[in-house]
Parts: structure tokens; C-alpha cells; sequence
């Protein structure tokens, strides 16, 4: 069985996590920032992928990286979704960085994409794979989203996640994943008026953009599998670290908060409410963790632990959020109070990389359990 | 904690390794198949490999909890009689953790080892007709007499009781002070003169559970468990057990109720559709987070002590036994209306594996009621996990004696 509980190691890297956060990245900062132009917080990455150097964490030594692993980086996800942080390590870090570390694992590295992984690992380069959100780590065939004539990209993806401040776009296109700068000439990026502020979405408009092919053939569908696969499984630790923030503001808001002569929080109706969020996120904790786990040692069971992951996480996440906005009472319902950066982040979770029931639809092939019909 | 072994209290380390290497040990020198059960299981027990977290010279090695089951294991793989523990849950789970913590060292050489080889059977005398959730509201009184105390009441919900060879009771032996204080700690004797089981028959036909009469019965008051007036906090380490005992077994995917869905699922095509295709699904899910919550407890037993994240694993256990019960009827259509038997038995364990679908559903209803309500274990949860405060109580500075009933 895997180990479920934090190592030494683990536990004193949440701790660092966490005190920096506390300090740089305040609920009350993250809402004060969230009408500006900038797709995130710059100096806040700063602080998080160069001074402490976790953008790294998945990209071997030799590349410039930690070497450390999936767990670790689930640490980091679950501080940062603690804290709603305005930072694209997600999709940076994770999904676009466990694509090219798929891709160096199977073939040799030419310049150009070790300097990528470096600055990567060094944080000074954001990278994004440019795929709808909501797509899922188990579909049939690679989501193509663009077509490529002598290296110029042609396409349009709408809702990208993390992709409006990077640096480097993977896309994926039919014979291949190509590397577009973002700044290149024929990259267009449209900002949503996307329900997350703290992770906005964009649409993507490729007209003819400067391509360099990373990978072909199945490797390329292997390499963004593995992104997806790691997306979705560092997702969930995220999902843990929402609903935790928003059990704890809540209990603390009923404790504090007196009507008809009594805290709110003595009574049983918001009580037993609380007990079920409670025992939602302890097993949360313990799904995401077994995805995590998993996806570390390269485990046979990844797909189903990361499937159950999504089925599971999402639901506990918007549950906690929405039982934070109304437990909050009027205050909840305001702009001022930071719980709706919590329940946006946590309702657009449960769309990124697959709804609960799609991932549902995918345990059904996993483990042998057909609809009805087949 | 480490992830490979653990060293234990007195300093010595243990690993699996060297666990296995004391049972094929003891295995040389006891040979299973021609001693008598009982004689092994006590040489066991003696030679520290019973519950090997407990204390030497009381069946353990003071080694880590979390290698019980590599100790297990290797004698399950030999072959060997094991003490039957689900006939004995009761005394393994609940009596014994109490008694470790709470007894003599008198009390504790003269119950463990018959208790842990099952030569003396061990039931609970704690809840009463009218003491449910609300235990310490108990009426059942204990009266000193000289060096006796004399016991009068009923209890209620006592599985096992039929067989028992003692009970652990909680009486009220002062009914002047507010509920909680006035309570006593005691081991019954159940072959006592005054002491009457009866059946209880439940919504399943059975009788698993039996009320218990307890009527002038003498009890010397060196059966008393901690000290008189103190019983309500010595039941709290009863009870905590329980609920680990209720929720924590550790079961490989799909080896509880879920595999039974998942196999009538995959042999029946024609009984499937999508709305009940859906509430399959979920209902893995579910399960298998409820199992992975178990494991990711377990893990922190290990390391610790029960605390009040049992209460949690209780709780899912219940609601998804009862959700999985439901559907199944509903999947087998008028097939899963077909009962075995509705003639009163005996049973004196829960087998959920082994009956109709018409028992599974039935039996799951009790989940959420028997070691604490759905209800109560919210409360414990809001109260003593989130710190959330208590509702206001009428029944908190008042004498037992002057509380409405």
C-alpha cells in the first residue's frame, strides 16, 4: 500500500509553502489584485519558481531540476490552492513541464528544449499546453487543436488555462506537438471574462505562428497524456487544499458569529453540515494523496487512482465552497469577502480536466464496469 | 515514523523481517498439528506474538501496531489455528484496550490471555433502554455492600451476551451528582447468580442481540475497572475503540459489499441500465475512497492512538453499506426480493457477504445507529475535530437524580 501521510521531507516543504504564502499571497491581496491587467502575480512566481525554486520540482537534475517527484509537487498544489494563488504553476509546472519531461524521456534533447527545460526548472519561462481546460487525460487519440504547413501553426483553442502570462505555448497538432513562442507574430491571446479571476482563461488564435516540432507520432500523444494524467492528479491535491481553506474560514466565521444569543456554530443544522464537509475532505485527502503516490512511482493503478481522484475531489471542493459562501451569510454573498474567489476557483476545478462524471465514464472501461447497452 | 520498521518504546528495533523470523521461531518449537488449539494460542500469546503492540507479559513485544498483520499473516500462512477474532470482537476491541489502559496489573494477567484466546467471551452492558445515545443517562444502579457491590437494571443491544463469560458494564454509583460523575467502571461476571439474557429479536428475523436483567447481582470490588465516580472517562477509550473496531478493517478494492454490486453487475447485462449505471459508478467511487480514507488512518494508528478520525471512517462506512444495500434490491429487481429465512437465529456475528440482498439491506440500517448514531458521531466530529461549541444543556450541573425521564 502506498504511504498516504506526509514524509519529514514533505511536511517541512508544506510548512515553507505555507508560511510564504501567508506572508506574499493574503486572501484579502489575491481579491485586491484581481481586476488588474496582469494575467498573474508576477512577483508572488518570482518568490514561489526562482527564490524557492519549486517550479523545478518534476525536471531531472541534469536539466536544471529538483528531481524530486509528484508528491512534492502535490504539496505545492495543495498550499497554493490553499491560498487561491494567482500563479500558473499548474499549468506551467505540472502539465506543460510533465509533457516535455515525457517527451526527454523517451528522446534525446536538442538545445533549444534543454534551455526550455532550464528555464523551466529556473522559473524565468512559463509554458502552457494549449488544450481546452476541461480536457481529460484519457481521451482515444491526442486533442489536435491546430494544423501545420512548413512549421507555421494554424488553429483556435478557446478556454486555455494558465496560458494568458506564458511565455511558451505546446500545441498540439496533427503530426506532432510544435513549441510556439507566445510572442511570435501570429499568436493572438483573447482574455476571458473567465468565471476563475484567480486562473483566467483565454482563447488561442494561431494565424500561420513560427512552430518548432518537440515530438511526433505516438510520442506526442504519450507526452500529453502524461501532462493531462499529472494535471488531473495535482488538480485533486489542489481541490484539497480549496476545501480545506474554506472549512477552516468557515468554522471560524461560526464560532465567532453570535444570532439569537449563541454562536451559529452550536447549531446542529450547521454543524452536522460541517461534520459531512469534514468527512468529504478527509478522504479527499486520502484519494488525492493515493493519486499522487501512484503517479510518483510510475504505478499501473495511475489511471484509475487519478480518475477516482477527479471523481471524487471536485464534488468535496465546490461542496466546502458553496457551504462556505452560505454558512458566511450575507457576507459571503459580497465582493469584499474573499469566500467567491474560493467557490469560482473550486466550480471551474470541477470542469478542468474532465467533470466528475466524465472521469466516472472513464473508471466505468478502467475497472470493468459497462453501461447499460454494452 | 519510519517507512520501513520502528523502534519500540524499549528501544529495539522491529521490522517484518525480524517478526517473521520470531514466528517461524516459535512455529519450530509448537507444532500446530499436534498440540491442542487452546494450548497454542496461550504458548502464542506467552511468547508475546498475540497483539504484539500490547506490553511484554501481556501477549505483546511493545512493537508498532501497524506489523500486526505481518505477524498474522505468517501464522495464517502456516496454517496455524488463528482465535477466531470476529467471535471475539467485542473483547478484542473494546474490553481489552480498556483493560490495558485502566486495570490492575491483576486484572490485566488474569482477562487478557483468555480473552485474546478466546476461552472466555466478552460482551458490553452499556446501553439501556433508556440510556441510547444519551449513555450517561444510564439508570442501571451499583450499591456498595460491604466488599461487594450489588447491581440492579436492564441493558439493552448486547451482542454476544449469550455467550459470555464476562461483560464489561457501566453502572451509576452515585445518582446525587450531575450524570457524567456518577458513574462506575466494572467487569460483570455473567455466570453470576441475578444475571438473565434474552434474545432481542431485530428487523432482519434474528437475534443477534440480547437484553440483559441484571437483578441483585454481587459483584466483588475487585472487578471494578479505574476508580468509583470515574467510569464515564474510562468508557471514552470503550468506545473510541469501537468505533476503529466498527470501520477498520483492511480490505483489498472491491473486497467489501461493493465487489458483490460489481459482480452482479458484470455477470448480468440484462439487469443494467444508466440511472442505475450512474449510482454504480458513484458508489465505486465512494467506496473506494472510503477504503483508502481506512488505509490513510491506519497509517496514523501506526503512529499514534485512535482519535476521533474513526468517528469519520464509521460514519462513510455506514451511509455507503446502506447505499450499496439499497441498490443492489433495486438492480436485482423482483430476484432481490427473495429472502433465505425469516426464522429467529442465534447469530453472533454480521456476515454481510454470505446472505440474501434482503439481509444486506436490513442489517445496513443498524450501521448508522449501533457504536453511535449517525447523529452523535456528527456532533463528536463539529465538536472535537472543528471545535465548533456545544448546544446549550439542561442536564450538565443537575443530579441525575433530578433530571426529567
Amino acid at each position: 500500500m502506498k504511504h498516504l501521510l506526509d514524509t519529514p521531507l514533505e511536511a517541512d516543504l508544506r510548512a515553507g509553502v505555507r508560511a510564504m504564502l501567508a506572508d506574499r499571497c493574503p486572501p484579502q491581496r489575491v481579491l485586491a489584485r484581481v481586476e488588474s491587467d496582469e494575467a498573474y502575480d508576477r512577483a508572488l512566481w518570482h518568490t514561489l519558481a526562482v527564490e524557492m525554486g519549486l517550479a523545478g520540482l518534476l525536471i531531472p537534475e541534469r536539466h536544471g531540476g529538483a528531481g524530486a517527484g509528484l508528491r512534492e509537487a502535490a504539496v505545492v498544489c495543495e498550499e497554493l490552492g490553499r491560498a487561491v494563488a494567482p500563479v500558473p504553476y499548474l499549468g506551467s509546472a505540472v502539465v506543460a513541464t510533465a509533457v516535455l519531461v515525457a517527451v526527454h524521456d523517451e528522446a534525446a534533447l536538442d538545445a533549444e528544449d534543454a534551455a526550455l527545460l532550464r528555464d523551466l526548472a529556473a522559473g524565468t519561462r512559463v509554458a502552457a499546453l494549449a488544450v481546452p481546460y476541461s480536457t481529460p487525460p484519457f481521451a482515444a487519440s491526442m486533442p489536435v487543436v491546430a494544423s501545420v504547413t512548413d512549421g507555421s501553426v494554424t488553429g483556435t483553442v478557446r478556454g486555455v488555462a494558465d496560458a494568458l502570462g506564458a511565455d511558451v505555448l505546446l500545441v498540439p497538432a496533427a503530426d506532432g506537438l510544435y513549441a510556439v513562442d507566445a510572442d511570435a507574430p501570429g499568436v493572438e491571446r483573447v482574455a476571458v471574462a473567465s468565471l476563475d479571476l484567480t486562473r483566467p482563461l483565454c482563447d488561442l488564435v494561431l494565424r500561420g505562428a513560427p512552430g518548432r516540432l518537440v515530438a511526433h507520432g505516438p510520442a506526442a500523444a504519450a507526452a500529453v497524456t502524461a501532462g493531462l494524467t499529472a494535471g488531473a492528479a495535482l488538480l485533486a491535491a489542489e481541490q484539497v487544499g480549496l476545501a480545506q481553506w474554506c472549512l477552516d474560514s468557515t468554522v471560524e466565521y461560526v464560532r465567532g458569529r453570535y444570532q439569537f444569543g449563541r454562536p451559529v456554530g452550536s447549531f446542529q443544522a450547521l454543524k452536522h453540515r460541517l461534520a459531512d464537509v469534514w468527512v468529504g475532505l478527509t478522504q479527499a485527502r486520502a484519494v488525492a494523496g493515493y493519486a499522487a503516490a501512484c503517479l510518483a512511482d510510475n504505478d499501473p493503478d495511475t489511471p484509475v487512482a487519478v480518475a477516482l481522484a477527479q471523481a471524487h475531489c471536485a464534488g468535496v471542493a465546490v461542496t466546502a465552497a458553496e457551504e462556505c459562501v452560505q454558512m458566511h451569510g450575507g457576507i459571503g454573498f459580497t465582493w469584499e469577502h474573499p469566500a467567491h474567489l474560493y467557490l469560482k476557483r473550486a466550480k471551474a476545478d470541477a470542469i478542468g480536466f474532465g467533470t466528475a462524471d466524465r472521469h466516472r465514464a472513464g473508471l466505468a472501461e478502467l475497472v470493468d464496469l459497462p453501461g447499460a447497452g454494452r | 515514523m519510519s517507512r520501513d520498521g520502528d523502534v519500540s518504546r524499549d528501544g529495539q528495533q522491529y521490522d517484518a523481517a525480524g517478526l517473521r523470523a520470531r514466528v517461524a521461531e516459535f512455529l519450530a518449537s509448537h507444532d500446530h498439528t499436534t498440540m491442542d488449539r487452546v494450548e497454542f494460542l496461550r504458548a502464542r500469546f506467552d511468547a508475546g506474538l498475540a497483539w504484539i503492540h500490547f506490553p511484554v507479559g501481556l501477549g505483546g513485544l511493545g512493537a508498532p501496531r501497524a506489523l500486526q498483520p505481518v505477524v498474522d499473516e505468517a501464522f495464517a500462512a502456516a496454517g496455524a489455528p488463528d482465535n477466531e477474532p470476529r467471535r471475539i470482537g467485542i473483547g478484542l476491541g473494546m474490553a481489552a484496550p480498556t483493560i490495558l489502559r485502566h486495570g490492575t496489573d491483576e486484572q490485566r494477567r488474569r482477562f487478557l490471555r483468555p480473552l485474546w484466546t478466546g476461552e472466555e467471551v466478552w460482551c458490553q452492558l452499556f446501553s439501556e433502554p433508556n440510556a441510547g445515545s444519551d449513555l450517561a443517562a444510564l439508570a442501571t444502579r451499583a450499591v456498595r455492600d460491604g466488599d461487594d457491590w450489588v447491581i440492579n437494571g436492564q441493558k439493552v443491544w448486547t451482542s454476544q451476551a449469550h455467550l459470555a463469560r464476562w461483560a464489561i458494564l457501566l453502572a451509576r454509583t452515585d445518582p446525587d451528582v450531575p450524570k457524567h460523575r456518577g458513574l462506575t467502571y466494572f467487569i460483570c461476571d455473567m455466570t453470576a447468580p441475578g444475571v438473565q439474557v434474552r434474545p432481542l429479536r431485530q428487523i432482519t428475523g434474528d437475534a443477534e442481540f440480547n437484553e440483559v436483567f441484571l437483578t441483585d447481582v454481587r459483584l466483588p470490588d475487585s472487578l471494578r475497572l479505574g476508580a468509583v465516580g470515574d467510569g464515564w472517562r474510562v468508557a471514552q477509550t470503550t468506545l473510541m475503540n469501537e468505533r476503529v473496531a466498527i470501520g477498520g478493517a483492511a480490505l483489498p478494492r472491491e473486497g467489501g459489499m461493493i465487489g458483490i454490486l460489481a459482480r452482479t453487475w458484470r455477470e448480468r447485462p440484462d439487469l443494467r441500465t444508466p440511472g442505475l449505471h450512474d449510482e454504480l459508478l458513484r458508489l465505486w467511487v465512494a467506496a473506494e475512497a472510503v477504503r483508502l480514507t481506512g488505509e490513510r488512518l491506519r497509517q496514523q494508528l501506526a503512529a499514534g492512538q485512535p482519535g476521533p478520525e474513526g468517528s469519520a471512517v464509521k460514519l462513510s462506512f455506514a451511509t455507503l453499506n446502506q447505499r450499496l444495500s439499497a441498490l443492489e434490491v433495486e438492480l436485482l429487481g423482483v430476484e432481490g426480493l427473495r429472502h433465505d429465512d425469516w426464522t429467529m437465529r442465534r447469530s453472533s456475528t454480521v456476515d454481510f457477504l454470505e446472505r440474501t440482498p434482503v439481509y444486506r439491506y436490513l442489517r445496513a440500517k443498524g450501521n448508522s445507529i449501533e457504536g453511535g448514531t449517525s447523529e452523535i458521531l456528527r456532533n463528536i466530529i463539529a465538536e472535537r475535530v472543528l471545535g465548533l461549541p456545544r448546544e446549550p444543556r439542561s442536564d450538565v450541573d443537575v443530579a441525575w437524580r433530578d433530571l426529567p425521564k
